[in-house]
Parts: structure tokens; sequence; C-alpha cells
């Protein structure tokens, strides 16, 4: 039994795969809530499946790229269960899942994008040829990077929901779906990583203030 | 029934701090800290605290379960700083205490960074006194409290109304050429030097101000007093007595300290004190408190400085209270509040 899930967009989204189908599924219906609402979402889907935690057998956990403060929600959640429960973590890249989906379901060829949200006008992204991620994860102005995009080709994911002047109309899933996750993850149709956030930005090496503490 | 096992997490700054205790009894305290990564930015940087307590999290736990001979699963609940505190850091901190009571099936208490530095002090001097006042002082905070239950009932009495106590030993220790955190090295100084030496001002003890911030503090004038003082022999060409400068400094700030404290004592009919927060490991501020309190009858209770500072054990200590007054733990969907008032002691 995997629990799946991923905090890199705005949502919240949680499964537990049996290695062939998923047993349970839900997504957050607030955005931006992840340190509220992962936990109380992986207890409701533990449920659904009718499971208890100590079924779960493995974890794994979207890496991003994505916003870090929900990334790291997810990433402290994934180490500390696995390490409660004594059971592996695994890493998946998030723009993996939405490229396993649209292979999946056919809506796109041999070569595509996938593109999300990176906020600050920038795209996370990625390129795929033959089944394979052969560009990518990397952080980009949409426009830079539609200047590099052959015509016509297809762009998966909430990315080219937000640029579609640029990067034309979407195609395939918007936001990485945990369901997805689990299948890619139990079946080792991906590549499994590490359980740690791919920032691919530096912090902001400002301090917001002088040193201050709470107390 | 054996006291409760109650692991505390906090991550409201730059330090990842677990701490395991069994009822009043500390079994261990662990800190990992990113303070060396904040240095060469003169600050603490949110994002570098962030990602730092990230890391940190799992093998500070780990290593905190190991030192105190427990396994994870021995723990009855868990207990982390909900605020307030820096809203990215809290978040890392307050996730994995979900996931501990989530994966052991453990009740979960979200508690009050404040109320978690007057809670540590059951951990050396046993049962806290209630009603007592507490008074937090370091370098981002100075209140005085009033706890009737350090579980529901802590009320702000006053709090500084511009810098914190401890910012004012760093700005003065800067002045005179010490090095930072400036409280040791004002401490140590002072040792030296003469506290009458100069008579600094003592901010709102006035009284007119005293009839709108009786329990209030204010150090920004000190602070501009001693600078004042340091360039007016500067440019007469006299050397700076630095530790007069600083057992003087040093004088006023405790003065007014120990005066609110045993005014806000006296006014409620309060006869115990608690004194927490990193300036509590001032030798100064304890030795006046003690003996001008002796002289009222009122009890005076500070814990070592150890456990002055942020750490993981006060959230356990807090947590630990939580369970043995059976207050109802927090619910998964608990928040992190970057902004939590003192009133909120558990949410
Ligand atoms: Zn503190």
């Amino acid at each position: 039994m995997l629990l799946a899930f991923d905090t890199s967009s705005p949502q919240v989204a949680v499964a537990v795969t049996d290695g062939d189908e998923v047993r349970a599924e839900r997504n957050s219906a607030q955005t931006m809530k992840h340190g509220e609402l992962l936990a109380p979402l992986i207890a409701d889907v533990v449920a659904d499946a009718g499971l208890i935690m100590q079924d779960l057998t493995a974890i794994a956990v979207g890496v991003g790229p994505g916003p870090f403060t929900g990334l790291r929600v997810g990433l402290v959640t994934a180490r500390t269960l696995a390490h409660v429960l004594e059971v592996p973590v695994y890493g998946v890249c998030s723009l993996d899942i939405l490229a396993a989906e649209a292979m999946s379901s056919g809506v796109v060829g041999e070569e595509f994008l996938v593109a999300t949200d990176a906020r600050r006008k920038e795209v996370y992204w990625g390129a795929w040829s033959a089944g394979r991620r052969v560009e990518g994860p990397e952080v980009e102005r949409p426009a830079d990077l539609a200047a590099r995009l052959a015509p016509g080709t297809p762009v998966v994911g909430e990315g080219a929901e937000l640029y579609s002047d640029l990067l034309g109309t979407r195609v395939g899933p918007a936001r990485p779906s945990a369901g997805w996750l689990g299948r890619i993850a139990a079946a080792e149709v991906v590549e499994l990583l590490d359980p740690e956030p791919l920032y691919l930005r530096r912090p902001d090496a400002v301090a917001a203030h002088a040193p201050k503490r709470v107390s | 029934m054996s006291e409760p096992l109650v692991l505390g997490i906090e991550t409201s700054c730059d330090e990842t701090g677990v701490g395991i205790v069994r009822g009043h009894t500390l079994l261990v305290d662990e800190v990992a800290s990113s303070v060396e990564e904040h240095a060469r930015f003169g600050g603490v940087v949110p994002e570098v605290a962030s990602r730092a307590h990230l890391e940190a999290m799992v093998p500070t736990i780990d290593r905190a379960c190991e030192r105190a001979g427990i396994a994870l699963h021995d723990v009855d609940a868990v207990a982390v700083t909900a605020g307030p505190g820096l809203a990215g850091a809290l978040l890392v901190g307050v996730a994995s205490a979900k996931a501990l009571a989530l994966g052991l099936g453990k009740p979960l208490y979200g508690v009050n960074h404040l109320a978690a530095h007057v809670a540590v002090d059951q951990l050396q001097h046993g049962p806290l006194p209630e009603p007592c006042i507490a008074m937090l002082v370091s370098g981002g905070h100075s209140s005085l409290l009033r706890v009737t239950d350090i579980t529901t009932g802590v009320d702000p009495m006053g709090a500084t109304i511009d810098d914190a106590a401890g910012e004012a030993f760093d700005k003065v220790a800067r002045l005179l050429g010490l090095p930072f955190p400036g409280g040791p090295y004002i401490d140590k100084e002072s040792s030296s030097g003469s506290s009458v030496a100069i008579d600094f001002p003592r901010g709102l003890t006035s009284r007119r101000d005293l009839e709108r911030h009786r329990f209030d503090f204010s150090f920004s004038g000190l602070k501009t007093a001693v600078a004042r003082w340091v360039e007016a022999r500067e440019r007469s060409g006299e050397p700076v007595p630095v530790a007069d400068v600083a057992a003087s400094f040093q004088e006023a700030v405790c003065d007014v300290l120990v005066r609110k404290a045993l005014d806000a004592a006296s006014s409620e009919g309060i006869e115990d004190i608690l004194i927490g927060g990193g300036v509590a490991a001032n030798t100064r501020l304890r030795a006046m408190a003690v003996e001008r309190a002796t002289d009222l009858g009122i009890r005076v209770r500070v814990p070592r400085p150890g456990l002055c500072t942020d750490n993981g054990a006060m959230v356990a200590a807090l947590g630990a209270e939580m369970v043995a007054r059976g207050r109802t733990p927090s619910a998964l969907d608990l928040p992190a509040d970057s902004s939590q008032p003192i009133t909120t002691v558990l949410v």
C-alpha cells in the first residue's frame, strides 16, 4: 500500500494505491493551505481506502519544482511519516507526474512540454521526447521558453493556461494528480529520487530584518 | 499511570529544537542551528532558516530519541510551536509534528512560543506557581504576563513599546565595541565597573508615563542616552570607561524590569514572579530581582540559562502540562500563526 501526495501546485493532492489501482484519492478544495490541509487529507484518504496508517508500506512524494513553502510541507511530512512508519520514501519530479498522465491518456505525441506556474512571471518546465524527459526541470520566463519552442508543440500543465498567448492551449492535466504519482511510483516507470526539494532558485540572500527573535 | 512522555518541536526562528520530557522531568533537549548560515547575511534570512529546518528536522528527532533512550512509539503526545515566529519556519515544524502525531496515532498540541518560555521553568523548579507574574525578556520580546493557568489563562499586562531588552543589550554592546550577542559581554564587563557611575534614564517610569504605561517598557531612549554619552566622551578626547558604561546601562535596564515586575505582582496581589527568555541569563537581573523581591515577601524563579533560550524542551514542557490538565488536543488542520497572540496558549 503506497501513500502518494504532491504539494507542488496550489492544491494538495493525496492518494493511496495498491500497486495496480488507486484505492482512494482526494484533492483539497482550498488552495494555498498546504500546511493546514495535507495531514487531514492523508488521514481521510487512508480511511477512505479502508486502511490504517500502519498498513502503508511506502510513501511517494512530489518533490517539485513548485512554490517553496508548499513543497517543504510535503517533504517534511513525507520524511517524518516514513521515519515513524519505518517505510521507504521516494521522491518524484512533479513535472513527471503531469507527463505520465498526459502520455497515458494519449493527448500528446512523441514530443511535448510540461510547464507549471513558478510565480514571479516564470514557469517551471521540462521537455519530453519518446517517453523520456530530455530537458529540465528548469525555471524560465515563458517568452524565452516560447522563442525556442517548435511551433505546434503541445504544452501540458497549468503554465500553458497562464501563458496561453505564448505557449498555446493547454493539453492534458493542469496540476499533478496523486493517483498518477502513486501509479508511476509503484510501477517504477519513473525516475525515483531522494525526497529532496527541487528548488531551482537560490534563497533571496537578503535578511528580511535585523537579527530579531520572537523571544 | 506514569507521567506522560511528550516530544516537543520548536522551529519559530533559526534553531530546530526537539525536546523530550516525562512530566516535569527533562530527558533531552536537542538543537540544530543554522545561525552560521545567517551570519554572512547579517541577520536571519527566513528562506535560509526554512530550508535548514527541513534538512534538520528528522535527524534532530532521531537524535533526541536516541539520546533520551526512547523509541518514537513510546511518546504519548506531540507538542509544537504554532506561533508566533517566522511563518515559513513555523510551518516546517508544524507539518512534521502533524506527521508524527498521525503516524503514531497520538494527540497533537499546537502551543504558544511565549507561554512555552514560562512553562519550561517546571523542568527545573517543579510545578509552576499559579497565579504568577511572568516576565519574558529576550532579543525579540519584553513583556509582563499574568499567568493564572499556563494552559488556558495567560494575559498580557504590558510590553515594550519600542526595542526589546535584548536588542538594547546588543546595540549598546556594539557602541562599546563588544561582540554580538551583547548580553553576556555587557554582563561580564559590568562586573568590574560601577553601576552608579552614570545616571542613565529609566524609561516609562515618570509619574506621567506610569499613568498610561505602568507595565510597559521602553529601551530606545536609554540606548540613545548611552550613545550620546559615549560620543561626548570621544569628542572630548577622553577614554570611554567601558566597564562603567556597561554596568550603569545594565543597572538601568534591570532596575526598570525588576521595578515593573514587582509593581505588577503587588498590584495583582501575586507572590510569585517567573523570569524567562534569553536576557533572564543576566546575573545582575537575577540577583536584583531576588534581592528586591525578598524584601517584599515575593518569590522569584528563573530557569537556568540553557532553558531560557529557544529550545524544544520548553514546548514539550507546555505540552506535558496540556496532557496533565486534560486539555483538548489540536485538530490536524492546525495552522501555523506567525503573529499568534499570547492569549492563545493552545490552538
Ligand atoms: Zn523565544
